[in-house]
């Protein structure tokens, strides 16, 4: 956390910047080369930003999933599919006017949230100080989130590594399904595997 | 593989510290950031790195497919069972109260179960569609 809030809101306009300029140009980059590299850009500032707001375990995620695994993966897609954007001869009416539709609507919605970084916001007059009070008296470990995620609500949890399985059992069902069928494993081959 | 001394000499020195990050961000989750999902998938990274470094056949003698086919579903049995386990306790579905004599370790070592667990699915998953996506094109 940056202690003087000058320099901590000179940073976040900074990052806000750099996170347009990526957005734009993603919207006018035609190479998916580009636009996957610039992705991973916006993830990582994306990542800084989240530090800037003090929520590590935010930016640890979205560092290693937005900017590495999820990079990779669509660079092995590219692989598989080809670099080049085909050219689209529609009009751009409609979904500009959707963006502007949508995007007005989301800066409408911000006018009525509570100020930023306020202690009594409802979030935290819910259930953010049972859990709080309760891990204090309780000597429970002293990050609360850890606490919070695989104790308080271990259901809650259990249901996110269900999806996370799920997921990853349709991807696999999709990208490899049926080679049962066909008797022998796509990766028995051994040669060529140099690069990807 | 033939011209990249550099990247295979830097890959090696930086692989094993990777992979140790990630584990004292499973380990110490309960007291710095991370967690189970976050180590999952730096642990992923560091397969994928060594087989984009060394090629995926060298990555699938480390981390055979069907060994990573399994952790899929075998990380959520984990965590379900320490659920079934606390009930057979006499407790709630996932309430450690019961894995150790007093609260505070009790409760330390479901988190940590559990967070073995998240680890093995999301780890798992990580690298069997790396896998799954890399392998597409060669059929």
């Amino acid at each position: 956390m940056i202690g003087n809030p000058s320099a901590e809101a000179f940073v976040m306009a900074v990052l806000l910047t750099l996170l347009a300029a990526v957005t734009l140009a993603i919207a006018r980059q035609r190479n998916m080369f580009g636009v996957v590299i610039l992705s991973s850009i916006y993830s990582f500032l994306m990542a800084s930003l989240m530090i800037v707001l003090d929520a590590v375990d935010v930016a640890m995620t979205e560092a290693s999933v937005g900017a590495g695994i999820s990079t990779v993966i669509l660079l092995a897609t590219l692989y598989l599919t080809g670099s080049m954007e085909y050219p689209q001869r529609r009009s751009v009416a409609i979904p500009l006017f959707v963006s502007i539709v949508v995007g007005a609507a989301l800066v409408w919605g911000t006018i009525g949230l509570p100020a930023f970084g306020i202690s009594d916001a409802p979030i935290h007059q819910h259930v953010a100080p049972t859990y709080i009070d309760f891990s204090r008296k309780h000597d429970m470990p002293p990050n609360i989130v850890t606490a919070v995620l695989a104790d308080f609500r271990g259901f809650d949890t259990l249901g996110e590594v269900t999806v996370v399985f799920t997921a990853g059992i349709g991807v696999l069902l999709l990208l490899q399904g049926g080679w049962r069928l066909g008797g022998s494993r796509p990766d028995d081959d051994t040669e060529g595997d140099d690069e990807i | 593989m033939r011209l990249d001394l550099i990247l295979r000499v830097g890959a090696k020195l930086v692989l094993p510290f990777i992979l140790l990050f990630a584990l004292y961000v499973q380990f110490h989750g309960d007291y710095g950031p991370g967690g189970g999902f976050q180590a999952g998938v730096i642990s992923a990274g560091m397969v994928i790195l060594y087989a984009i470094i060394f090629g995926v056949h060298a990555a699938k003698r480390i981390a055979p497919p069907i060994m990573v086919e399994m952790m899929v579903p075998l990380g959520v049995a984990i965590f379900t069972g320490t659920g079934v386990a606390s009930l057979l306790m006499g407790n709630n579905f996932l309430d450690y109260t019961g894995f150790a004599h007093d609260y505070l370790h009790a409760h330390e070592w479901g988190i940590l179960i559990v967070e073995i667990g998240v680890l093995v699915t999301v780890c798992g998953t990580m690298v069997a569609m790396f896998y799954a996506f890399v392998q597409r094109g060669r059929s």
